[in-house]
């Protein structure tokens, strides 16, 4: 099962090597990883995709607990949270191919960000999902290249991760 | 006051009630030794290894409960520390390991002596610093020892590059500290104890499973007014022993791998399994699935990672071990009446029990022509004091230490459990004597791991620690030469160690005592001889070659299906 994890570090040197060296050493995958500051300078916010039972959801987030650095870990597997991601993707399109990519570059709410005579590149910019969905329909009309900066979460609602 | 880093650091130590460091120097460290050399309050032991360093911090601490303290110079100084920090790790032993490190324009340069100690030691230390600015050092110092100290134990490296040792700032050592991202739970949950207290005394078939949290969380008195409260019959692992009198008669002594038959019994046919400040290892556990299948598990840790990880726990209590004792102690005093009841419900169990301890009670074949290593234990106990402490290397010995030598007080025995490491038992001797100047100190060892840190020695006899060495010697590596007796036909590859070496002017060469006994009638006057010689001294014991560990479960099989002694 695919979870979500946000996890607020101290923004101290080294603490990303930490939380990946306990993924990696523990035998825990990371699908995705995604981390940069808060709005507090001294904090940074990693969100971590990651596969696995309820036991190993609940091995992960004990361990995580643990780490010395770490200050809080929010499980958002339960869609509580907004999760969303960025991709770059370049399309090879020639001829009539041309015209369905912005068809569903339209259809997405996507940005052509680049374009040449043989290819796009499209920044979209949606849940996990969403993103898996236009690629589908794209990979048909040949993918050269695809970049995802993998999701970021937030809850929903007026309250911050403070209270 | 205006100090420069390295005074700093010691003025730091000082304050945190550090009165012994071992340490080696070397480039990067050659300013705090400079300091060192004037400063009185704190006695420095140099090993002649860093890593007997780190294992004599580690023994120190586990003797007397203190947070111990190793130094080394950065480069191979420092790896050579990391296989005493992951035995401390391993174990929850509290140390604080300083590495020197190149000036910090260096760093990432290849320079002379320079390795990423924080990278390789991240996965086996509770935690560690790299300090880059000496106005951090003082915090960085408090903030280690905070952590090597508190809710799990655990050692903690201070990486301090030479040139923030020479740099100067204001001293000032923050009274408290507090971390917003580290806080321990401390205190057991009282529902969650209050639900134990009622599990328990339902039960008709008790175990009290414990470990080493009992004796690193100072719950010891609290575990045995528990067990003699009820009447519960109480088995220890190896980090365990001595937390609980093994001369009571409700202590099953060792369980698991070469656990006793009748703890192993126990554990497979109770209803209810009390689980405190252990961990649940594959040593004891054997095949998982058919471990304690009858019996309801309660598990009181103080860290959480422990609980669930390898075994469905039904009532999980976080917390320090003394404090959740010390509730459920105070909830069974106002359940007298049930304490009694389930005293009465208990008895049939007590029986079943003693039934397994008449049936298959630990044995081995006394012989008059070779010396079991089992009867040197058996005889070091009788004739050691009774406050001695024994620091094993890791085999077979091992084994037969924490099966025949009864222990009875909490920090008597310092081994190497989790990493089952060679070449600590000298070592961790030394650290302790260090923090016991005058209790009585003995090593007992194999005489493969003897050899991996025997130039400690010198540092015994330099420093005039008077260890007392028992060296078991059947000229093989005994336990993995028993395994491939066991599993792999005799096909004894590369564990015959059978050059005979002269253990008596090997200690000699050193400027110590040595002794060496082949007959079995002269054991007893060896040992007398060996403890009553002042100043370190070497006993060595020509034993039984080819002699089994047992009873032993076979890696993967389940705790009842003991290979037991004929």
């Amino acid at each position: 099962m695919r979870h979500t994890i946000t996890v607020l570090v101290e923004n101290e040197f080294g603490v990303l090597s930490r939380v990946a060296g306990l993924f990696s050493g523990r035998g825990f995958n990371i699908d995705s990883l995604s981390v940069a500051p808060t709005n507090e300078e001294s904090i940074s916010r990693m969100t971590i995709v990651t596969r696995g039972d309820e036991q190993i959801l609940e091995q992960i987030t004990k361990h995580l607990n643990k780490l010395i650095d770490v200050i809080k870990v929010f499980d958002f597997t339960d869609g509580s949270a907004i999760e969303r991601e960025i991709a770059l993707i370049k399309v090879t399109a020639e001829d009539a191919d041309r015209a369905e990519v912005l068809r569903i570059v339209d259809i997405f709410r996507a940005n052509v960000i680049d374009v040449t005579p043989k290819s796009y590149t499209i920044e979209v910019t949606g849940a996990p999902s969403k993103i898996d969905a236009i690629l589908e329909l794209l990979r048909p009309l040949g993918l050269k290249e695809l970049v995802r900066t993998g999701p970021v979460a937030i809850v929903r609602g007026a309250k911050g991760w403070k209270g | 006051m205006k100090l420069a880093g390295a005074r700093i650091l010691l003025e730091c130590l000082k304050l945190e009630g550090v009165d012994t460091v071992f340490g080696y120097p070397g480039g990067t460290v050659i300013n705090i030794y400079d300091e060192l050399y004037s400063f009185p309050e704190i006695r420095h032991i140099l090993p002649r290894h860093e890593q007997a360093g780190v294992h004599a911090a580690d023994g120190y601490a586990r003797a007397s409960g203190k947070v111990g303290v190793a130094i080394a110079t950065s480069g191979p100084g420092a790896t050579n520390t990391v296989t005493g920090i992951a035995t401390a790790y391993m174990d929850s032993i509290p140390i604080v390991v300083i590495t020197g490190q190149v000036p910090t324009a260096l760093i990432g340069n290849d320079a002379f002596q320079e390795v990423d100690i924080i990278g390789i030691t991240r996965p086996c230390t509770k935690h560690n610093f790299l300090v880059k600015n000496v106005k951090e050092l003082a915090e960085i110092v408090k903030k280690a020892f905070y952590i090597a100290r508190t809710g799990r134990p655990g050692p903690v490296l201070i990486d301090l590059p030479k040139d923030v040792q020479v740099a100067i700032t204001e001293f000032k050592y923050p009274d408290k500290i507090e971390m917003r991202s580290y806080k321990p739970t401390v205190e057991g949950h009282v529902k969650q104890i209050e639900k134990a207290a009622a599990m328990i005394l339902a039960a008709k078939k008790p175990v009290l499973y414990v470990g080493g949290g009992v004796i690193l969380g100072n719950a010891y008195d609290e575990l045995r007014q528990l067990a003699e409260t009820l009447h519960a019959p109480v088995t220890t692992t190896l980090m365990g022993l001595g937390s609980f009198p093994e001369d009571s008669p409700l202590s099953l002594g060792l369980l698991g791998m070469h656990g006793t038959y009748y703890a192993n019994m126990a554990v497979t046919h109770c209803d209810l399994l009390v689980a405190v400040g252990a961990r649940f290892d594959d040593r004891v556990t054997g095949k998982i699935p058919a471990f304690a299948p009858h019996a309801k598990i309660i598990h009181m840790d103080v860290d959480p990672t422990s609980i669930r990880k390898n075994v469905r726990v039904d009532l999980p209590i976080v917390g320090a071990v003394h404090g959740v004792l010390d509730k459920l102690l105070k909830i069974l005093e106002e359940h007298s009446d049930g304490v009694e009841s389930f005293k009465a419900a208990v008895q049939p169990w007590l029986d079943e029990i003693e039934g397994w301890k008449a049936k298959h009670p630990l044995s081995y074949k006394e012989s008059a022509e070779v010396i079991k290593p089992q009867s040197v234990i058996r005889k070091l106990r009788e004739l050691c004091d009774p406050d001695a402490i024994i620091a094993t290397d890791v085999g077979q010995h091992q084994m037969w230490t924490a099966q025949f030598f009864t222990f009875t007080k909490p920090r008597t025995l310092l081994t190497s459990g989790g990493l089952g490491t060679m070449g600590y038992g000298l070592p961790a001797a030394m650290g302790a004597q260090a923090a016991f100047t005058e209790r009585q100190v003995i090593a007992i060892c194999g005489d493969g791991g003897f050899q991996m840190n025997l130039q400690e020695l010198a540092t015994l006899v330099q420093n005039k620690l008077p260890v007392k060495i028992c060296i078991m010697n059947n000229n093989y590596l005994g336990m993995v030469r028993q395994w491939q007796e066991l599993f792999f036909g005799k096909r004894y590859s590369q564990t015959v160690m059978d050059l005979p070496i002269d253990f008596v002017k090997l200690a000699e060469a050193f400027g110590a005592t040595g002794f060496t006994v082949t007959k079995p009638e002269e054991v007893a006057e060896t040992i007398r001889k060996g403890l009553a010689t002042p100043g370190p001294v070497i006993m060595e014991f020509k034993i039984a070659r080819e002699e089994q560990v047992l009873p032993m479960v076979p890696a993967g099989a389940s705790l009842n299906e003991m290979v037991l002694a004929s």
